[in-house]
């Protein structure tokens, strides 16, 4: 095997929309070198087969669907004479910022000044969920069926359930549809949907597709193909209720039931991962635990929209490049210096875990579940630094809230809580 | 009788439940904002939508072209484009923007693409 070695200023681990904005975010803020890698025969991630429109609108104010919408940054990157590795898959990489890579032409090693990480998620699948019955044919990630159909043009099925209401399951419903099938279904466990409104009207409403709420498949029957599935009520517990049960004839199910950030190779390196994000601890810089890399888009947090994914990653962007214009790059080492960010009560989690400056921060927040009213508290040492209303939350959109934070000195705690 | 509806308003992540009042148009409760009482009005007066889906692509290195209506339809009229569209095919080369459809079902909206497709070369 041939072993190619190349120097970088910035290398960026993943061509979706995330890592797109990112590189171009360096590239403009002075990096020299820029390569984006990605494992696809394809730029732009997972855009080309959301053929739905709905992305930029908070950006732009236009509603473009995903293949219009990556068109321009991948024009962009070109333009500005960023490299772009495609059929190229990142093995691994250290902290001494050398990333291994597999491509056709041989492996490829990169020692780059800095990285960002961009990888995007995987959907979960029967694995991660606890559903009895048979193993049959017939059941697919609402990802993969819309793979099938957007660009290979092949029908997962005819009478199909959708298990979850997250966007990419109410987006599959509409489509499907659209293109001839029967949807008997969508079942969410939860009390609301776990969509955005829009996806809810436009994709179930429009189509009289019935929303199954507070409702689990409890068995799936069939030997080869999918035959039937049993639905039921379930309790505040989420448990069953015995006697509500109903069977559906189908012949395809849809898993729709959340997704991961993809991090294997962050966590081999050593980067420290959020349990409740998923994705690597950050600081206001979007710098993981090891100094020179990055993070952003969906390897960070699973974000609703790709809006505001594109602006967190442009802003790692620029500090990526930043990194590499300081003399001794690498080595600006907070550790002396930090705030560590707990999320309290109501708050499932926050973006940055870590701060190591005074000033305005930008914080992302997911709350637990729907509040119509209720005030948000930053406390720095057990002392109030921030307090604001809040209203209408919903666990499907991302909060951004301003803090100004104060002088600190070493080792602090900033514990950021809802109370009603 | 029965002239009231509930329209979830979409424009924003709160998703108001608006009740509104079909046949005279006024809002009965539910718009926690003025924007949404103008969208459940012209959600139940006329409602629209950007309607994208698929068209087979011959000769292409892919087998589907990825299309739009270049305006809001009539939501009526969906399942009738549709038809339209099954029925239609194009050859490869394709390039994102380029009219498919001129004015479908005098919408005066225009089917595009919304991908660019090369034509498969057997070399
Ligand atoms: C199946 C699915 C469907 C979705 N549908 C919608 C939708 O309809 N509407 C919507 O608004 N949002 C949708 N999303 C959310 C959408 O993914 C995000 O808005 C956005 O695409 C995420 O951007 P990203 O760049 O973080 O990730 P991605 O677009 O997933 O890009 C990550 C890229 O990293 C590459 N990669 C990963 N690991 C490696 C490695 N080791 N080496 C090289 N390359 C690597 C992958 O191949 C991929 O191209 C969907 C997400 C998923 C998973
Ligand atoms: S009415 Fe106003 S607050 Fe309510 S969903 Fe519409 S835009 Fe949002």
């Amino acid at each position: 095997m041939i072993l190619i070695k190349v120097t970088s200023d910035v290398t960026v681990i993943g061509g979706g929309p995330a890592g797109l904005a990112a590189g171009i975010s360096a590239k403009e803020s002075g990096a020299e070198k820029v390569i984006i890698i990605d494992r696809n025969n394809w730029i732009g991630g997972i855009l080309p087969q959301c053929i739905h429109d709905g992305f930029g609108i908070e950006a732009t104010g236009l509603s473009q669907t995903g293949p219009e919408y990556i068109n321009e940054y991948i024009k962009k990157a070109r333009n500005l004479g960023i490299t772009l590795l495609i059929e190229t898959m990142v093995l691994n990489f250290n902290n001494k910022l050398e990333i291994i890579s597999a491509s056709k032409k041989g492996l490829l090693k990169i020692k780059s000044k800095s990285i960002i990480l961009a990888m995007g998620c995987r959907e979960k699948t029967r694995g991660n969920l606890i559903i009895p019955g048979d193993r049959p044919s017939g059941i697919y990630t609402a990802g993969l069926a819309q793979a099938l159909i957007n660009l290979y043009n092949i029908m997962p099925g005819k009478n199909i359930v959708i298990l979850g209401s997250g966007d990419v399951g109410l987006i599959m419903a509409r489509r499907l549809k659209i293109e001839g099938a029967n949807i008997l279904g969508v079942i969410e466990i939860l009390p609301y949907p776990n969509g955005l409104p829009r996806n809810v009207v436009q994709c179930l409403k429009d189509y009289n597709i019935p929303l199954f709420l507070n409702h689990t498949i409890t068995s799936i029957e069939g030997k080869d193909r999918l035959k039937k599935i049993t639905i039921a009520k379930v309790d505040k517990n989420k448990k069953p209720i015995l006697g509500t049960e109903k069977t559906i004839k189908c012949d395809t199910l849809l898993l729709s039931v959340g997704l991961i950030p993809e991090n294997e190779i962050s966590s081999d390196a050593g980067i420290i991962i959020d349990s409740s994000t998923g994705g690597p601890i950050v600081n206001q810089d979007y710098r993981t635990t090891i100094p020179g890399i990055y993070a952003c888009g969906n390897c960070l947090q699973v974000y609703d929209t790709v809006d505001l994914l594109s602006i967190h990653a442009k802003i790692a962007g620029r500090q990526s490049a930043i990194n590499t214009l300081k003399e001794n790059n690498n080595n600006i080492n907070y550790a002396d210096k930090k705030i560590i960010v707990k999320p309290g009560n109501g708050i499932k989690h926050i973006i940055p875990q870590q701060i190591n400056i005074t000033g305005m921060i930008n914080f992302s927040i997911r709350v637990d579940e729907p509040k119509n009213s209720t005030k948000i508290s930053f406390k720095l040492n057990k002392n109030e630094i921030f307090i604001k209303n809040l209203k209408y939350l919903n666990p499907a959109s991302i909060i951004n809230v301003k803090v100004k934070i104060p002088k600190f000195s070493k080792n602090n705690i900033l514990e950021v809580s809802l109370n009603e | 009788m029965n002239e009231e509806t509930n329209i979830t308003c979409i424009l924003c992540p709160i998703g108001c439940e608006i009740r509104i009042n079909k046949k005279e148009l006024f809002i009965i409760d539910g718009a926690k904002c003025e924007k949404g009482i103008e969208y459940s009005k012209n959600e139940v007066f006329n409602p629209k939508r950007i309607l994208t889906t698929s068209i087979l692509v011959k000769n292409g290195i892919l087998p589907l072209l990825s299309v739009k209506t270049s305006k809001p339809i009539p939501k009526e009229k969906i399942f009738k484009i549709l038809k339209i569209i099954k029925r239609t095919s194009v050859n490869a080369p394709v390039e994102m923007g380029e009219i498919i459809i001129q004015n479908v079902l005098g919408t005066g909206s225009d089917i595009i693409a919304t991908k660019t497709i090369k034509k498969f070369e057997t070399s």
